[in-house]
């Protein structure tokens, strides 16, 4: 089981963002997506929940195809899907314990006394505990990106979604989300996808580095391989010198 | 290029094609908050919640306004019918305009400011901090969870507020009576009685229903489809009231014409 994006199309408006993307997640991989802000990366995972409907190509997931589902259907695959936001959009109105009891109330079955063990469990594994009765206001960003990852783990998702998980964070804080993206692989066994233009962060947890580039993927490869690309767009982007990418400083 | 004299045209043209398509889309969202009511497991235990915040919480604005609605109504009734009219008519016209138009208009255009931009700034707020992305991701549907629960509320309280709200403005406007205009309570009555009918009551609480309806769904039509950060929230705000008031007087005439 895995996911499988096929010559996707996406414009909104005149921008055509996405022109033909295409990419395979392996089962129990970790794959981070890179390439330049705006370039279109949270718009191609927003395809994998349905978030976003393409304009053409096809969308396939546990051998689902994403865009022919009911709603139903497609709620019951989300169950198998945790997203991670980039900014982690947490419910504010809630305490941390009541945003991560959000989607286990959709579980047929859970009950309250479930629900409160499994808060714990979630806070303990992203290094949270006591923080339940906060409100996310309340939380540092470092905080409220591991929350988000939490409450997207509380249902024991197949697949995890990182959507710039560290965006915005310092080195220290970026190493312990990190850590935590590889604890998700290595404990959970989750399959992930993340976001990313950080590429010291894409190096230490992919097991392989797609780079987005003008609507489609232009580099799929090992964190070595692309180390040893000679591409100009790659280098470019990996080394920060947009005039290898032909982009005007 | 469009210059000159048929710059104005076109840009008419384009606001009615912009409105049309704003009405459009609105029943669109309408249709999908109607059938998300089948999904009672979500919105069924926010109900009690919304309509303690949607009605309860607009109770104090609704009678201030009523109240003092009432006061100046008794004592300009009393200055228009000086001499020519008997002064127990002070009541009648209380009586009438409190409960056929200013207790449900005032309380409707009141509540699209205090609950329409409430709603409209808080799903705005959730829309743009993608809020309502993760309650998707989550497997709600975003439409049961967050609009459902408000626009039944404000459909059910709205009429609640306004006959309490009128209920309010006639005690107030018999209390002016009494101690600014000299009239005696028994006067007053006569005037409130002399031309009721059970049906002005009916007709107040059908204009509030439509007004709930119509304050509440805007509020969160415009919030659900906010876009572009803090300002987008600001915008929507302003014209879920703008667009809700005028509604509002446009359903006031629609129902006049066709109910009395």
């Amino acid at each position: 089981m895995s996911i499988h994006l096929k010559e996707i199309y996406k414009a909104f408006g005149e921008n055509v963002v996405l022109k033909g993307f295409s990419l395979d997640v392996h089962e129990g991989e970790t794959l981070a997506v890179v390439g330049q802000s705006g370039v279109g990366k949270s718009v191609a995972i927003k395809h994998i929940v349905g978030l976003l409907r393409a304009d053409d190509g096809e969308v396939w997931v546990d051998g689902k195809e994403v865009g022919g589902l009911a709603q139903e259907e497609l709620y019951e695959l989300r169950r198998q899907v945790g997203y991670v936001f980039q900014f982690a959009a947490l419910f504010d109105s809630m305490t941390v314990a009541q945003n991560l009891g959000m989607g286990l109330r959709r579980i047929p079955g859970m009950t309250e006394a479930r629900v409160r063990e499994r808060v714990e469990e979630c806070l303990d594994l992203v290094e949270l505990e006591g923080y339940g009765n906060r409100f996310p206001a309340e939380l540092s960003g470092g905080q409220r990106k591991r929350a988000g990852l939490a409450r997207a783990i509380a249902t024991e998702p197949k697949y995890l979604l990182y959507d710039e998980p560290t965006t915005g964070l310092d080195p220290v804080t970026t190493t312990v989300i990190d850590r935590l993206i590889l604890r998700m692989r290595e404990e959970l066994g989750v399959t992930g996808v993340v976001i990313t233009h950080d590429m010291e962060s894409a190096y230490r947890i992919a097991d392989r580095i797609g780079m987005l580039y003008d609507g489609r993927i232009c580099f799929l490869g090992t964190p070595e391989e692309i180390r040893a690309c000679e591409d100009p767009v790659v280098r470019g982007f990996i080394e920060g010198e947009p005039e290898l990418m032909g982009v005007e400083p | 290029m469009r210059t000159g004299i048929t710059a104005p045209f076109a840009a008419v043209g384009r606001a009615a094609l912009d409105t049309a398509a704003g009405i459009g889309q609105w029943g669109g969202f309408m249709v999908d908050a109607a059938r998300s009511l089948r999904k009672m497991d979500i919105w069924g235990r926010l109900l009690l919640q919304e309509l303690a915040r949607i009605g309860v919480d607009s109770v104090p604005i609704a009678l201030f306004i009523a109240t003092f609605t009432g006061v100046v109504l008794a004592l300009q009734a009393a200055y228009t019918f000086t001499g020519a009219i008997p002064q127990y008519f002070v009541g009648t016209l209380v009586g009438k305009t409190m409960m056929l138009e200013l207790g449900p208009v005032l309380t409707g255009l009141a509540l699209s400011g205090r609950v329409g931009a409430n709603i409209s700034a808080e799903l705005g707020t959730m829309r743009v901090t993608e809020q309502i992305d993760a309650l998707e991701t989550l497997a709600y549907d975003p439409v049961a969870y967050l609009v459902a629960p408000r626009v039944l509320a404000g459909t059910i309280m709205f009429p609640i507020v306004t006959v309490l709200a009128t209920s309010i403005g006639i005690a107030a406007g018999w209390v002016a009576s009494l101690f600014l205009l000299d009239m005696s309570t028994p006067e007053f009555l006569k005037g409130l009685r002399l031309f009721f009918e059970p049906f002005d009551v009916q007709f107040g609480a059908i204009k509030a229903t439509s007004f709930g309806l119509t304050v509440t769904s805007i509020g969160c039509f415009f919030g659900f489809t906010t876009r572009g950060g803090a300002a987008g929230v600001g915008r929507s705000t302003t014209r879920s009231v703008v667009v809700s008031s005028m509604v509002i007087l446009v359903l006031d005439a629609f129902w006049a014409a066709t109910l009395l």
